[in-house]
């Protein structure tokens, strides 16, 4: 049976034409037809501009006929178009009041908001032609990737090992050795080393379609170019970065990357989203016309009373998130990502924002995370919010959850920093990181899962950088060393910056392991900034957002000249990973609630069950139980776990440390003493040698040891 | 059972793509396996992969193989890290 409606009922200059469907929005294919959809609830009027590839001049502009409009929603369809060799934009016609919120200027060719696959910046700092009137320029997506068997993979959140990456930083450096340098492929060459790392899922920062010419400039310091390298602001939320694809300058993208993420899982490594939905590339009321403004600005935007824009964000405006189109647009955008690339979760920047009402203010319980919380499609998809913005709210903590959201666990990060460089106030709040933060999500009964525990992130210093610089060295960002963090709770080791002092280097590879143990052993969702386990340095800068060079870019070199680090860290993770009781979802008890003489978790100090007993609040000791860890029956963990005990020593002297006694048969091995020099730092897991001495270790200055129990 | 070689152009994209399909089809069509011949090929775009794919599941969903042969590394290179060149056999 054939259709009845696929046949045109308009000509325009040669072209056939019908009333589109407004739903989709977007450009969507069926058969032979291309159907356009806009929304705009301003607009008087819409034109559709059809250029050939690359062309500066439209080949047509088709207006939407008074048939072609329902409700605020202009729609067509065009016949057999041949949409590998068209650019489409629209144009909008509406009032240009600012003071009411309105900057139509229909001498605009605008980028539609939903636009899949976008071209104009498709080599990474091939300069554009900047008098072009049409940037960033919407294609026609091909959907029909083969995934064969692919779906997101749906790892228990509790069993992740995230490493936060950047696109280009991963694999630009001259000495990464693969073919296809900053690129979705050179990740997939990476895919042994990821293995070999341990870490089985990826965050990557933001590679929604950006402009790295975004504030463009140069260095003071050495003149070299600055550009947008991070990407934290969007110019398509539907679109891949297509510089980031080897294969952009074929506006391939979509394909390239789709075949990543399939690579990824078929390696058992999850794909995560760093997504920027605070903001957009527009800036504030001098900032270009690019899409979102020239199409609906105050539906897209928050503004003031006067009709100037809120800039919560720090970056010059602030998507109008709970708005209900806008809220519809992130959702349609979140579903496309886990529908279309099999995305498996999404970490959301500056996340307080999504839960600011139209005027700004904060809501209790904000429509966009309800939805999101409760979508169909995102059920089983990691939703991880960082939790404050850059207008002062900070919801670490106190997050609306509705059970499904987990934070970047900021407290973690300042308390085991803080720690880690022997500050004598901080032991209690220590203490509370290291069990999954239960005074932040124990109350609400969101249990440990909530918590992703990290010590450096993209923001801020590189773990090297932290035990390497007292204070941050941003000066070749030409923001005269204003910009980044002031308050990184970091500590140089005693000479700051590179060095070639034996014994500090020494101290420094060090508190390198002693930050990657805390962060192992401690329950929550754990995160490593990819990099810090070949140590590397950005020279002291704590804001490389714009240093598109070696800063930046990850020194393969590293892995060489640091290979202790690296060893400790593949050990380390893979310990996480064969220890369940180091991965609990729930909050523990401090209870021996199975009768087993021993509770699940205890803690201990220089006297074994006398956690009182430590030193200037710089000693600890903690054991986890391991026949508390629930597994599966009939999986391949399903026996009990090892018993694990913990010394962690960061006072500058020597301690003892007493050892608990352990079930009749059973005897402490060493997997871990930070104190020893490398390789007998660490060993394989499961290799762990006997310790000579079953009633006391003894624990270095500044350092951590791990015995087994089993 | 026979087999067929297709010789392609120097190009593969939606200027020519109607063309390609339905030859290579036509050979499929006769119970022939069909080898295509890339070697004056230079450039394939996203319609081509999808040309190529398409070929290889009408095949085999009747039974036939498509191969490709004379790759050049250029166009080889894009179909690897597009994921297209994990489904062909290469002659």
């Amino acid at each position: 049976m054939h259709r009845v409606d696929l046949f045109p009922t308009h000509e325009y200059q040669g072209l056939k034409l019908r009333p589109g469907r407004p739903y989709p929005f977007g450009a969507t294919v069926v058969g032979n037809m291309v159907n356009f959809s806009v929304y705009s609830r301003y607009a008087t009027d819409c034109t559709l501009v059809l250029f050939h590839n690359r062309e500066e001049k439209p080949f047509v502009e088709i207006p939407f006929f008074k048939e072609f409009r329902l409700g605020n929603v202009f729609s067509m369809i065009i016949f057999d178009l041949d949409y590998e060799n068209i650019e489409y934009g629209f144009r909008m016609d509406g009032p240009f009041l600012p003071e009411e919120g309105h900057r139509f200027d229909k001498s605009r060719i605008l980028l539609d908001p939903y636009a899949k696959l976008i071209v104009g910046r498709d080599v990474w700092g091939q300069q554009p032609n900047w008098d072009s009137l049409y940037q960033y320029r919407a294609r026609v997506v091909f959907d029909d990737f083969d995934w064969e068997d692919d779906l997101p993979l749906e790892t228990p959140v509790n069993d992740l090992i995230v490493y936060e990456m950047h696109v280009r930083n991963f694999t630009c450096g001259a000495a990464s050795d693969v073919k296809h340098r900053g690129t979705f492929a050179g990740i997939i060459e990476k895919i042994p080393y990821l293995k070999e790392l341990g870490v089985n899922c990826v965050e990557l920062m933001p590679i929604h379609e950006f402009d790295e010419f975004e504030n463009h400039r140069v260095s003071p310091v050495d003149g070299r170019p600055l550009y947008n390298l991070w990407g934290y602001s969007n110019v398509g939320f539907f679109a891949p970065k297509a510089a980031y694809a080897s294969t952009g300058r074929f506006a391939m993208q979509v394909d390239e990357l789709k075949n990543m993420v399939k690579q990824l899982h078929k390696n058992g490594i999850e794909v995560m989203l760093d997504v920027v939905f605070n903001h957009t590339a527009e800036g504030n009321e001098q900032g270009p016309y690019i899409s979102y403004r020239g199409i609906d600005n105050k539906t897209y935007y928050m503004l003031t009373p006067e009709g100037y824009y809120f800039n919560f964000s720090g970056c010059g405006n602030t998507l109008n998130c709970n708005n209900p189109n806008v809220r519809d647009m992130i959702v349609e955008s979140l579903r496309y990502w886990v529908t279309d690339y099999h995305i498996d979760g999404f970490r959301f920047d500056l996340a307080a924002i999504l839960g600011r009402d139209q005027n700004g203010h904060p809501m209790s319980n904000p429509p966009l995370l309800e939805s999101l919380a409760h979508d169909p499609i995102l059920g089983k998809t990691k939703l991880i919010a960082e939790a404050w913005d850059a207008g002062g709210l900070y919801q670490v903590g106190s997050f609306p959850s509705w059970g499904r959201w987990a934070e970047w666990n900021g407290r973690f990060r300042d308390s085991m920093r803080r720690f880690l460089k022997s500050d004598e106030q901080v032991l209690s709040d220590v203490k509370e990181r290291i069990i999954g933060s239960p005074d932040l999500y124990a109350s609400q009964g969101r249990g440990i899962k909530a918590s992703v525990n990290f010590i450096t992130a993209h923001d801020g210093f590189t773990m090297m950088d932290l035990v390497s610089y007292n204070s941050k060295h941003n000066e070749a960002n030409g923001e005269d060393n204003r910009d980044g963090e002031n308050h990184n709770n970091s500590w140089n080791c005693g000479c700051e910056g590179e060095t070639d002092d034996p014994d500090i280097n020494s101290l420094r590879h060090r508190q390198v392991k002693n930050a990657i143990t805390m962060l192992m052993v401690s329950q929550g969702i754990p995160m490593v900034l990819s990099g810090d386990e070949m140590g590397n340095s950005q020279q002291g800068n704590n804001n490389a957002y714009c240093q598109d060079n070696e800063i930046a870019w990850l020194d393969w070199n590293n892995l060489e000249k640091n290979a202790d680090i690296f060893r400790y860290f593949k050990h380390i993770i893979k310990f996480r990973r064969q220890h369940k009781v180091l991965r609990y979802d729930e909050h523990l008890r401090h209870q021996d609630y199975l009768g087993l003489g021993y509770p699940d978790f205890s803690w201990h100090g220089v006297k074994a069950w006398q956690p009182e007993t430590g030193h200037n609040n710089l000693t600890l000791a903690f054991m986890l139980n391991g026949h508390y860890a629930a597994v599966p029956e009939g999986s391949p963990e399903d026996h009990p776990d090892d018993f694990i005990y913990v010394a962690m020593n960061m006072h500058w002297e020597m301690h003892g440390f007493e050892l608990p006694q352990l079930p009749q048969g059973m005897a402490w091995h060493v997997f871990a003493n930070t104190g020893m020099p490398s390789p007998d730092d660490i060993v394989e897991p499961g290799e762990e040698p006997l310790t000579g001495n079953q009633h006391e270790v003894l624990v270095g200055p500044r350092s951590i040891i791990i015995l087994v129990g089993k | 059972m026979n087999t067929e070689v297709y010789q392609l152009g120097k190009e593969l994209d939606s200027f020519n793509y109607q063309q390609v399909q339905d030859d290579i089809l036509a050979i499929l069509e006769k119970g022939s396996n069909a080898v295509i011949d890339m070697t004056a090929c230079n450039y394939i775009s996203s319609t081509g992969l999808r040309v190529l794919l398409y070929s290889k599941k009408v095949a085999a969903a009747k039974g036939l193989k498509v191969c490709l042969k004379g790759i050049s590394s250029e166009v080889k290179d894009v179909m690897d890290v597009t994921g297209f060149s994990n489904f062909f056999d290469y002659a």
